[in-house]
């Protein structure tokens, strides 16, 4: 065998090996109880994190590292986001074509409702997020939708955010057994490892919140959420929890879903359930 | 140079060139088929939702290397490419139950 033939193949037997090494035994026992999970997820992070108070943890990074935490109270007197979220109060005032516009679309005219998203629509028997809302709402306007990554998604979800800002999490699930499926599909979605580094969320997320990842500050999963869409430093730009998910997902050498495909759907209504009770503080700034 | 070493030297060159041919043939042979390969196996993970940027990368490198001739190179990547997407393979069917090891409880 040749030298170059020979490379891939011991290239595959290392990955295969280090796949094998980090495949944990699987345990047994498979009931799905939101509540219980919502419980132990909290406590996880408060125990992890005893000085924090709950409601810091919707800072991400911020509330990790108290340098940071400086940054971000300066950063917050000009807030980088500024421009985004007027831009996204003009266009959700701003009318279709047909006279409508996006307050005909949603439950009191669209004003501080960012805390019910995603919700589990019973007719559809899908999970619905915020983004998805205002393109369907767009949609159903005569109006072509916006890309799930781009600055206009992210303006109005940043308006929608910004008139909801302190009002707790409060995602339901209601008693349909298409909406618990959901739920825990989110929650796998949340923790299988993908992608050639063979990471999942939760490596990140719950495994090392306040590490740092080269020179980033890992945030913590719980009220993950609660901050967006988020003007990122590194993006020098905003990006929607649709971005910042495929992002993820590229980071680690996954190829992405297309945004808002039910995997990612199931996995915004999981991250946003058990974080439920704590407060939306989008738009956010983060490094 | 005499007729007999002048037909000598031409029949020579044409075997040259013909073998040389043959194995050009035979290597982008051997390319497709590490191609295809890969290219099934990358497919097999996107059924299953889990597909590797690096598996990408490498048939493009190798698409690449094949439109300029250079079939071992382009043998060489695809055969990179099925060993990554077959990584992929393995790591979404464990992961199936793997996962709840990382749970929250």
């Amino acid at each position: 065998m040749r030298l170059v033939s020979a490379i891939p193949f011991a290239s595959a037997a290392l990955a295969l090996a280090v796949l094998a090494l980090a495949t944990p035994p699987a345990p047994a026992a498979d009931t799905v109880d939101p509540v219980k999970d919502a419980t132990a997820f909290r406590k996880f992070f408060t125990d992890k994190f005893p000085k924090l108070k709950p409601e810091d943890f919707v800072n991400g990074p911020y509330s990790m590292n108290e340098d940071l935490h400086k940054q971000w109270e300066e950063k917050e007197q000009f807030p980088p986001y500024e421009f985004s979220l007027e831009m996204g109060k003009e266009m959700f005032s701003k009318p279709f074509k047909n006279g409508k516009s996006y307050e005909d679309c949603f439950p009191n005219k669209g004003i501080g409702i960012r805390q019910n998203y995603p919700y589990f629509d019973e007719k559809e028997g899908k999970v619905v997020t915020l983004e998805l809302a205002l393109n369907r709402c767009r949609e159903a306007n005569g109006e072509p939708p916006f890309s799930y990554v781009r600055d206009e998604m992210a303006a109005l979800t940043a308006y929608m955010a910004f008139t909801s800002r302190g009002k707790p999490f409060d995602i339901k699930i209601p008693n349909d057994p298409r909406a618990l499926e959901a739920y825990q599909n989110g929650k796998r979605y949340f923790y299988t490892r993908r992608g050639q580094l063979n990471f999942s969320c939760a490596t990140c997320h719950v495994q090392s919140p306040g590490e740092r990842i080269r020179a980033e500050v890992l945030a913590p999963a719980l009220g993950i959420l609660n901050a967006m869409p988020i003007y990122r430093s590194e993006w020098s730009g905003m990006g929607t929890t649709s971005r910042r998910f495929t992002t993820c997902n590229s980071q680690i050498r996954g190829v992405p879903l297309s945004p808002q495909d039910d995997e990612y759907r199931d996995l915004e209504y999981y991250l946003s359930y058990v974080s439920n009770g704590l407060p939306i503080s989008g738009p956010g700034a983060r490094p | 140079m005499s007729i007999r070493a002048s037909i000598f030297s031409l029949t020579s060159a044409l075997l040259i060139a013909g073998a040389a041919s043959a194995m050009a043939a035979d290597s982008e042979a051997d390319y497709k088929s590490a191609y295809a390969t890969a290219e099934a196996a990358n497919k097999e993970a996107g059924s299953l939702r889990n597909q590797w940027t690096v598996t990408a990368a490498a048939l493009a490198a190798a698409k690449k290397a094949a439109d300029s001739g250079d079939f071992d190179k382009a043998v060489a990547q695809s055969k990179e490419a099925e060993a990554l997407a077959k990584a992929s393979i393995f790591q979404a069917v464990s992961e199936k139950e793997a996962w709840k090891a990382l749970e929250i409880k």
